[in-house]
């Protein structure tokens, strides 16, 4: 079964959102739920890291753009790192990366938070 | 002799648990029609998308009675796949019309999908008729140039 799971630490004021498996429609809300209890804590600077992510739809997108204004209007950020090529794509094809923070590796995402 | 053309054909309940069946499915077709790991990666989530939307947006309530209908025509050259629901439907002229860019500066979702559908497969149309059916008829080409696209 294509399953979705969320894990997370805490680096300095930087929440770490490690991703894996499949993000649909149906695994979305999930991702959703994790956001929101971030936001709700008021944990504003977030990375997001995709390196066991296999699979991403526009539900899973969509999950970002609906946090991203208010946690930048709380002066946070989402950031991504460790995207394998075919996730990329999908964040490319849709425009994603001129609005969104897209690292190679989790530490380039904490040095710009710590910055 | 011209060769008939084969058809694989799913129906199943319009929910989201079923995408991950839907797309095992039209992976599995893709793969044996002898599409490549990418080509076969673009096939499935263009029909993720088609049939999350219908799941979101054609039927007013979940029920087991709403149903995807998902039919994949093979021909010698290309795989068609037919994505069909019978809900309420949607403008199709509003949809096609805007730039993934307004999506994006008004931070809405819900057209990112048929973006991609359009950004993934070769040819892509849509017919909405209100009350009967709204069907996404999404084309991929097997050949390019006269040449298998996976060894091309």
């Amino acid at each position: 079964m294509e399953s979705f799971e969320v894990s997370k630490k805490e680096e300095g004021k930087v929440a770490i959102l490690y991703i894996k498996g499949y993000l649909d429609a149906h695994t979305a809300p999930m991702l959703e739920n994790e956001l929101q209890q971030l936001v709700n804590q008021k944990k504003y600077n977030i990375l997001v890291n995709f390196n066991d992510l296999i699979y991403i739809s526009s539900a899973g997108l969509g999950v970002f753009m609906g946090f991203i204004e208010n946690i930048r209007n709380n002066d946070g950020d989402i950031k991504l790192s460790n995207m394998n090529p075919k996730i990329f794509r999908v964040f490319d094809l849709l425009g994603f990366p001129t609005l969104y923070d897209i690292v190679n590796e989790e530490h380039e995402a904490l040095t710009k938070f710590n910055s | 002799m011209k060769k008939e053309k084969t058809e694989y054909k799913l129906k199943i309940p319009s929910k989201t648990d079923n995408l991950e069946i839907i797309r095992s499915f039209v992976s599995h077709v893709a793969e044996l029609v002898g599409f490549n790991a990418d080509e076969t990666y673009k096939i499935e989530l263009a029909v993720d998308e088609a049939c999350a939307n219908i799941i979101k947006h054609a039927y007013e309530k979940i029920n087991n009675d709403h149903e995807i209908d998902l039919v994949i025509e093979l021909d010698f050259d290309k795989m068609v796949i037919y994505v069909t629901d019978h809900g309420k439907g949607f403008d199709v002229k509003n949809i096609l019309n805007k730039d993934v860019k307004e999506y994006l500066a008004e931070m809405r979702v819900g057209g990112l999908g048929i973006h991609l559908i359009k950004a993934l497969m070769d040819d892509v149309e849509f017919i909405s008729k209100p009350g009967e059916k709204t069907q996404v008829k999404m084309t991929k080409y097997l050949m390019k140039n006269g040449k298998l696209k996976s060894i091309a």
